[in-house]
């Protein structure tokens, strides 16, 4: 199997398991409880607090553990927008943000939010000066993601965060893809309010974060006990806090050489693609893109059937197609760089990670030199566009 | 997700391609909405469907109810080949996932397109044919899902 999905999710790491067990079987005590017993697992959340504070220049105190990448973006957006509500109730997100973000958005719309949904260029990205251009009085959040998770661009952080303060607006970023893959600064990009997620850099499943700088107004989600000074009820997962903070650590050692080498294969297959397989578009910024990140659209051919074909070869990919979305709309993202719909449907996404080698990138060219030939000639659109061309000879 | 019988009309689709100088051609569904079908059809004289080609632009489902619908109504006269419903060609297959009945809508559709333009083109009627309907979640809302 060659796995290229990892855009979805990461292998754990063993490392990170070996970090983990201890705390799924000898040390179980809850970290709330006063014994002896449960002061291990309390200072196993406050080391990880630590680990995952270095990654991106924050302090352990501004961490808060969460379930994962949607809880914290559903909490960053609900949470600054109930808690800001007198001073002001508009909020501006980017047209390719991850549904949690956007469907957190949507939620406050119907209850009264005012939402400006900024476009984004044919490359993904985010205009600074429109951003600024959409800031009112009444503007309380921005949320705009750190890196998108189909196309890869990594949107102008600094810019938007420079912007956001100097207009003391609140900026929330959804890091998701980018935690632990690209350097990250709190400080420097004057981030307030950042959402990661453990499985994304070979964490476990099922814990996340949310940075939410010393002073900012944030709403709790769940509300029951202290946990987390009280702004994160819910018992500590305490062996997936402690995984996400061994990941955060070894993704932190790490980055430098992980970058070099998930770029060098990232950029072979976009070559070869292009080189070798006609009518393919790289969607995407070429250079401000994450690592691990490809995504082409094959034109006359159908997403879900090029997962098919690539799976019956054993290849696990992704595509932003109707058929793979659950509806009958393409995905949001590749609408928003300004696609049509046909060509839309028939993108492919090949994520990779530090595991992923240079053969695995020459295999799976290999079979799409297979695959989409033999999609086109079963397609009528492939058809009409060989009749055209004739015609017009 | 899918059956056993979709994976192999999928993976080995039956009867793809053209036909050239077909007796009917009909050709449904949307780029828009990720699919289209195309179907070709060989009639003689006594009207009894000698051939059918398909050309699909589509999911797994669509590639797959398409072959199974050219399978089904080779041999059948058009008006048999007329009465293979979407629900026969799913049947065929084993069944299919609820947010995929659409394609074998899109199949018996195509199937009534190419009819529709083999008896526009011999100034017949087919008893029951009624002119094709391009966009079939038009025909039935019952199967959009979220």
């Amino acid at each position: 199997m060659i796995y290229m999905d990892n855009a979805a999710t990461t292998r754990l790491d063993e490392r990170v398991f070996e970090a983990m067990r201890p705390y799924m079987m000898e040390q179980y005590a809850n970290p709330a409880g006063t014994y002896s017993f449960a002061a291990k697992s309390n200072a196993a959340l406050e080391h990880a607090r630590e680990q995952i504070a270095a990654v991106i220049g924050a302090k352990a105190n501004e961490i808060y553990f969460t379930s994962g990448g949607t809880e914290s973006d559903n909490w960053a957006l609900k949470g600054v927008a109930l808690a800001n509500a007198k001073k002001g109730k508009h909020i501006i997100i980017s047209a390719i943000e991850h549904h949690a973000v956007l469907h957190s958005a949507d939620a406050l719309a119907r209850d009264g939010w005012d939402i400006t949904v900024l476009p984004v260029d044919a490359e993904g990205a985010v205009d600074p000066a429109a951003l600024e251009a959409a800031i009112r009085p009444d503007t309380v959040l921005i949320s705009i993601m750190a890196a998108n998770n189909e196309i890869g661009t990594i949107e102008p952080l600094e810019a938007i965060g420079e912007i956001a303060r100097r207009h003391g607006v609140l900026f929330h970023t959804d890091a998701v893809q980018a935690f632990g893959h690209i350097p990250l600064d709190v400080e420097k990009m004057h981030i307030d309010l950042l959402s990661a997620s453990g499985h994304k850099f070979h964490g476990p499943k099922g814990v996340g974060m949310l940075y939410v700088r010393k002073g900012v107004k944030l709403l709790p989600f769940m509300d029951g006990g202290a946990q987390e000074k009280k702004r994160r009820a819910g018992t500590s997962n305490v062996p997936g806090i402690v995984g996400m903070g061994a990941a955060a650590e070894i993704a932190m050692a790490q980055m430098e050489r992980v970058i070099a080498s998930e770029s060098a294969v990232r950029d072979h297959l976009i070559a070869r693609i292009e080189k070798e397989i006609p009518h393919a578009r790289l969607n995407g910024h070429r250079r401000n893109r994450l690592p691990g990140n490809v995504n082409f659209c094959f034109r006359f051919v159908e997403g879900e059937s090029m997962l098919m074909l690539l799976d019956a070869a054993g290849i696990c990919a992704s595509s932003g197609s109707a058929c793979t979305s659950g509806s009958l709309d393409p995905s949001h993202v590749l609408l928003a760089i300004g696609l049509p719909h046909e060509i839309a449907h028939g993108s492919l996404r090949l994520s990779i990670s530090e595991e992923t080698t240079m053969a695995d990138a020459d295999a799976v060219v290999d079979r799409l030199l297979e695959i989409i030939p033999r999609l086109r000639s079963m397609s009528p659109l492939y058809e009409d566009f060989v009749r055209h061309q004739k015609d017009a000879q | 997700m899918y059956t056993e019988k979709v994976m192999d009309h999928f993976m080995h689709p039956r009867n793809v391609g053209e036909i050239d100088d077909a007796s009917g051609v009909g050709t449904v569904g949307n780029a828009k909405c990720g699919d289209i079908m195309r179907i070709y059809l060989d009639i003689d004289e006594n009207q009894v469907v000698r051939d059918a080609k398909f050309k699909t632009f589509g999911c797994g489902a669509a590639i797959a109810t398409s072959s199974m619908a050219t399978e089904m109504i080779i041999g059948k006269t058009v008006q048999e080949a007329l009465e293979v419903t979407n629900k026969a060609v799913m049947e065929a297959l084993g069944g299919l996932p609820p947010v995929k009945v659409h394609c074998s809508l899109l199949a018996e559709q195509a199937v009534h397109a190419a009819l529709w333009d083999y008896a526009q083109k011999n100034g017949i009627v087919i008893e029951g044919l009624k002119p094709p309907v391009n966009d079939v979640d038009e025909l039935h809302e019952d199967d959009e899902e979220e």
